[in-house]
């Protein structure tokens, strides 16, 4: 099957549609949290509470012998909570840095989960085959009733977020002033962090706990280049969030043997990579094509003020001067030089040059424009 | 006629770790003083702040605004935090930062709406940063950062004024600009009190002043009170300062 054999197929084929959409409504809201975890600087608390969510995975089978989705889900969701409430309890208690817990707990519940699962694998239940899965996700496994959940959980999502926005705007900005306000922080933080919780235990069985911290932080990282205003950022996301996961299901579907899961990372990465070159106002290409035109300006304007130094000192202004005088400056090129007539600052007569009345103007203007600008 | 008290501290006592950062402090500011903070790096002077104004949970002591608790009293209260204590690469505005400070009297869910943006704008013009209403906050110099955390406490319009640092890397004009709307808050009969790092200002920008290194070390009027030795106490060095009548 190639590409565009699966978007005939999409709307038609139940597999494919089921797949398409549950991916695309887990990057949708995976992609709108990941702007909060991003502007809190908590990058890392999505891998933390991937990871954490393992153990409940495992706990949930060894306890129901089930191997029913839900019910797995659910084992993650409490885990992942109690990992992601120690975490906030050592900080505070403990004084570690916030990496440092982060980073604790990950490995910590992490290793407990393998563990579990090392331990479920030599069992000589028959059911037990599966349970990886939730390592590095199998979007296949997606049914239309995971789907609904994910839609009724990011419609639940949204609702909340519509709601406190204005309280999780200023939390993120600035948590202490928020306080004074007499708003209840804590109560807005769990908020938060409970939705991340559920994003990522949504995501488990798609993309899989090594990974899903991706779906939390690509599209948050790239919707952050394009824009400064907050809800355009989150609304982004969420674009770049659910397109991940449209294209990611297309590539892997149309090529045999590519798991949908680390194909839709791929794509994100791809989304963060081209935010971060291509962005106007900070990406990394236009930054750097600002700097270069920045030293060029410079260049010529030391040029121009030069020989504003020299043209001062004769009652006419456009009085010629030789260019061999320009020679002593360090700067100048015959480029900017060539630049300046082409502006019409500057009139070249054989081996001679003189300042325009522009050119006059312009130079003298030079230095209290740019103190001007700096304001 | 006895002024009123506008913040009183009783047997305050702070830490973060085990050992103390601030020490069993009491203090009283009256009513309608621009009071100056003063004390070496360190001293405590931003958790005493804090420490006031619910940020910070104390070990003992209590705090009352007006004779009541904090939580009674917020609507009374506006903060402006040291400069570096948020992100200011965040996305948002420089207007909407200072509308931040009706979020308080909105209270819960309920949007901001023109009357709200009104006094934001307002709070702008008084700290002369109209113009930059529509500016990405990262895009600010650091002392239009400081003017537009002036602006959002301006705009919570409270009796009550905690700043911490509001002259921190701004240029002398700017100073002089922030100096006179805090003037101008003592005259309409408001309580100032400013973390202030340049000694040589204190007798001209201020009328009260409270030394502070984890202990108390006075509090009072500065004419009474602003003198090397309570300087020498406070920041350990021999101090000369020639107060300026
Ligand atoms: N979050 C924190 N965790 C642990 N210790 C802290 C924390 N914040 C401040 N401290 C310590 O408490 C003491 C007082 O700090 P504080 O910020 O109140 O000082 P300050 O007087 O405001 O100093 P500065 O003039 O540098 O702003 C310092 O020794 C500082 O190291
Ligand atoms: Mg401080």
């Amino acid at each position: 099957m190639d590409i565009t054999e699966y978007f005939s197929l999409v709307f038609s084929d139940y597999t494919l549609r089921t797949i398409t959409l549950g991916t695309a409504i887990l990057g949708a809201v995976t992609g709108m949290l990941g702007s909060f975890a991003v502007l809190r600087k908590q990058s890392l608390l999505g891998d933390a509470i991937s990871h954490a969510a393992l153990p409940g995975i495992a706990i949930a089978f060894l306890i129901t012998g089930a191997k029913d989705s839900n019910t797995l889900l659910l084992g993650a969701l409490v885990s992942g909570l109690i990992g992601t409430f120690w975490i906030r309890g050592i900080v505070k208690k403990t004084h570690l840095k916030s990496d440092t817990a982060l980073g604790l707990i990950l490995s910590l519940f992490f290793g407990f989960g393998m563990l579990l699962l090392t331990f479920i694998q030599k069992q000589p239940n028959a059911n037990q085959a599966g349970l990886d899965k939730y390592l590095f996700g199998q979007a296949a496994t997606l049914v239309e009733s995971d789907v609904w959940l994910m839609a009724i959980i990011t419609g639940l999502c949204l609702f909340v977020l519509l709601l406190f926005w204005k309280e999780f705007k200023i939390l993120l900005f600035d948590a202490d002033y928020t306080k004074t306000l007499g708003f209840n922080t804590k109560f807005i933080d769990v908020l938060i962090t409970s939705f991340i919780v559920l994003a990522i235990v949504l995501g488990l069985q798609t993309v899989g706990v090594v990974l899903m911290s991706a779906m939390l932080l690509a599209p948050a990282a790239a919707a952050r280049q394009w824009t400064n205003s907050l809800s355009t950022m989150v609304l982004l996301a969420a674009v770049f969030g659910a397109f991940s996961g449209v294209f990611g299901t297309a590539i892997s579907a149309s090529q045999t043997n590519l798991s949908t899961g680390p194909v839709i990372v791929l794509v994100a990465s791809v989304f963060v990579f081209f935010s971060f070159v291509f962005s106007p106002s900070r990406g990394l290409l236009f930054k750097q094509i600002r700097v270069i035109k920045n030293r060029r300006d410079l260049e010529l304007h030391k040029t121009l003020s030069f020989m504003y130094h020299i043209a001062e000192t004769h009652d006419n202004i456009s009085h010629p001067h030789a260019i061999k005088l320009l020679n002593n400056f360090q700067g100048y090129t015959k480029s900017t030089l060539q630049k300046l007539v082409e502006k019409d600052y500057v009139k070249l007569e054989g081996k001679m040059w003189r300042l325009t009345e522009t050119g006059f103007n312009t130079a003298a203007n030079l230095y209290t424009k740019q103190s001007t600008d700096d304001e | 006629m006895k002024t009123k008290i506008a913040v009183k501290v009783d047997d305050l006592t702070v830490a973060y770790n085990y050992k103390p950062v601030l020490w069993d402090i009491d203090l009283e500011i009256p009513e309608g003083v621009l009071m100056a903070i003063v004390g070496p790096n360190g001293a405590g002077k931003s958790t005493l702040i804090k420490s006031i104004l619910g940020i910070l949970k104390p070990i003992a002591g209590s705090v009352t605004i007006y004779g009541k608790p904090y939580e009674k009293q917020r609507r009374l209260v506006a903060y402006v935090p040291q400069k570096g204590s948020v992100d200011w690469d965040f996305p948002t505005t420089a207007l909407d930062v200072v509308m931040m400070g009706t979020y308080g009297s909105l209270g819960w869910i309920k949007r901001p709406r023109q009357k709200e943006k009104k006094a934001a704008l307002e709070a702008l013009e008084k700290v002369g940063m109209l113009a930059f209403k529509g500016r990405q906050i990262s895009q600010l110099s650091g002392g239009q950062q400081q003017r537009i955390f002036l602006a959002r406490a301006l705009v919570q319009n409270a009796s009550i004024y905690f700043m911490d640092e509001p002259f921190q890397g701004v240029d002398a004009t700017t100073e002089i600009a922030i100096i006179n709307i805090l003037k101008e808050l003592r005259k309409a009969g408001k309580t100032v009190i400013v973390v202030h790092h340049d000694l040589q200002t204190v007798p001209e920008y201020f009328d009260w002043v409270t030394f502070l290194n984890v202990k108390k070390i006075a509090t009072g009027p500065v004419k009474d009170i602003f003198n090397d030795d309570n300087l020498t106490k406070t920041y350990g060095i021999n101090y000369k300062v020639s107060i300026q009548e």
